[in-house]
């Protein structure tokens, strides 16, 4: 099917608008394409992911676009990149790695990204509105502008993302178009302990859950709280996007799209109908973890994605409590957060940062775990309070992990050993 | 369609081919859906998704045949990377489009004129291809499947 081109689609297919947005464009309509989109449509934002992983064909593939002048045509920001820019020399970054890092943070913000170098773009800058047409990368920012935002993404892949940037065109198809918005299957929870739907990991359980039983359809969930937070749903759509391929859910009561049962369905029926008991969430709890309690620990990981300031609060009257009962940070464990500037920023201005430096604390900026290379290999088994982690972990860095709140990654890093208090979870 | 020559027997089976090309192999099949960014080894083509069912196997020079792509956005820029060193399989058969899969593959086209090609076929065809069976994939989405016949006759 021949996609329908507007003026302007045909004057940067001829390569009337320069090298670079010829390229751009050309995959665009051949995805366009792909996914059967009869036309192009507009987008007035984008996120990048494809700044992320440094690989030689990505590097390659920012540096050609640069090169050949390529100029973003609307705000863009970008996710997180290989490298924490300021600080990567404490990490014992090799150089040769940071120097390829460095050219291609150099590429994207040559193009006119904006720095901002966060896989919690929400959280930070240039919060899409309700109802704006963005392209957007990083499955976890996906979901959430999508189900919590109300803002309308496609799943856009590393490189068509900054396509979509340059030219500000996409292929009119799926979560643009309304129709396409409404859900297919309805999750109830049932019979489930309120202190344990509102307790942080909650979130990144049921997420794992929803992501696995929901696989690419759009869930509407009925149960969840309607005070859930912007952290919490952040750890919901992460792990969601990992075990599964949600890009898009509804909340009853609390996501905007969803205010009723009958409106996130756009008054149609649920394909599928599946009661979520407490049997099963401990049952995802379990597949989270691949480490036994007990183990020893070499490394606490948290903020994927990147910390909140609320995050940082919440860490630090952890650790407060540890250093008045004269507790410290086990020798041979290393705990870092990962985070934004924003953020940082913000834990700049406040009382919390140096307590956790004095803890023992890394904190890097910029970038993550699995695209950078900070985990040396000496380390066997690491702790998280992220499903996504959790769920990448083992294959990226060849790991066991260990599931557990963040209060549990202090007590663990405390003890040296994986600890977890199962108590609320416990199926009476 | 299905022909016998001596003890093999072809199928022929007509898909959507989401990025042409021509390609051949040993087919490694999967029921399970898999997201290439923590799911495959851009360097050695191992399928390094510790939950997923292929984990260890090497998917490099294979028609590698799973239902479709999850998770990370990511995924794209691991097959533009194993296209590039060359330890990409040799095509994809889903049962699904995965545009973010496509993407990668479009990517490898545009810059190194060298792309993986992927196939998507309906219900019926894609559960019919096992692991073993030689698969061969023509620009127009025609997939050729060649069985054994001794193999088929075990199998009834």
């Amino acid at each position: 099917m021949a996609v329908k081109l507007s003026k302007l689609d045909e004057q940067m297919l001829e390569g009337k608008c320069g090298k670079a947005t010829q390229i751009a464009v050309r995959i665009l309509v051949r995805m366009a394409e792909v996914v059967g989109a009869g036309e192009m449509m507009d987008v007035s934002q984008a996120h990048i992911d494809g700044c992320g992983l440094l690989s030689e064909a990505g590097l390659e593939f920012a540096e050609t676009l640069a090169a050949k002048g390529a100029k973003v045509s609307i705000p863009t920001t970008l996710n997180m990149g290989p490298l924490d820019l300021q600080n990567w020399k404490s990490f014992g970054i090799d150089e040769d790695f940071a120097a390829k890092a460095i050219r291609q943070a150099k590429a994207y913000t040559d193009m006119g990204c904006i720095p901002t170098w966060t896989c919690a773009p929400y959280q930070s800058y240039l919060t899409p509105r309700f109802g704006q047409q963005i392209a957007w990368g990083e499955s976890n920012a996906i979901c959430y502008a999508n189900s919590v935002l109300g803002a309308r993404t496609n799943r856009y892949g590393d490189y068509i993302d900054i396509c979509a940037a340059i030219t500000g065109r996409v292929p009119k198809c799926g979560l643009h178009l309304k129709e396409n918005r409404k859900g297919q299957i309805l999750l109830r929870l049932v019979d489930i302990d309120p202190a344990i739907i509102q307790s942080n990991a909650f979130y990144p359980v049921f997420g794992h859950l929803l992501g696995s039983l929901a696989e690419d359809r759009i869930p509407v969930i009925d149960g969840l709280c309607s005070e859930a937070s912007s952290d919490q749903l952040k750890a919901l759509c992460a792990a969601a996007a990992s075990s599964g391929a949600v890009a898009l859910f509804h909340a009853i009561g609390v996501t905007p799209e969803a205010p009723t049962l009958q409106e996130a369905f756009q008054g149609d029926e649920p394909e599928q109908v599946i009661d979520i008991h407490l049997s099963d969430l401990v049952k995802a709890k379990s597949e989270l973890s691949t480490a036994q309690d007990g183990a020893k620990l070499d490394l606490v990981v948290l903020g994927c994605p990147h910390f909140s300031f609320d995050e940082f609060r919440e860490l630090a009257e952890l650790i407060q409590t540890e250093v008045d009962r004269g507790n410290t940070l086990h020798p041979d464990v290393r705990f870092v957060v990962i985070s934004g500037q924003t953020s940082y920023a913000l834990i700049q201005r406040s009382r919390f940062l140096k307590l956790l430096v004095d803890f023992g604390v890394e904190i890097t900026l910029d970038t993550c775990l699995f695209h950078t290379p900070m985990v040396s290999t000496e380390t066997k088994v690491i702790m998280t309070n992220s499903g996504k982690c959790a769920y990448y972990a083992p294959g990226e860095l060849d790991v066991q992990v260990a599931f557990g709140s963040i209060g549990e990654c202090v007590r663990s890093a405390v003890e040296g050993c994986v600890l977890r208090k199962e108590t609320l979870w416990k199926e009476s | 369609m299905c022909v016998t020559k001596g003890d093999v027997v072809e199928r022929i089976l007509t898909g959507r081919a989401l990025v042409p090309g021509s390609a051949k192999g040993e087919a490694l099949v999967s029921s399970e859906a898999l997201s290439l960014w923590g799911g495959l080894c851009p360097r050695t083509g191992e399928i390094i998704d510790r939950r997923h069912e292929l984990s260890g196997v090497i998917a490099a020079g294979r028609v590698f045949v799973f239902p479709r792509g999850k998770g990370s956005s990511t995924s794209s820029a691991t097959l533009l990377e194993s296209i590039r060193t060359g330890a990409a399989p040799a095509a994809i058969i889903n049962l699904k489009v995965d545009p973010i899969l496509a993407l990668g593959s479009i990517v490898a086209d545009e810059l190194y004129h060298q792309a993986v090609p992927i196939v998507v076929l309906a219900d019926k065809d894609f559960f019919s291809i096992e692991r073993g069976d030689y698969v061969t994939i023509e620009p127009d989405g025609t997939v050729r499947i060649t069985t054994k016949s001794s193999k088929m006759d075990r199998k009834v």
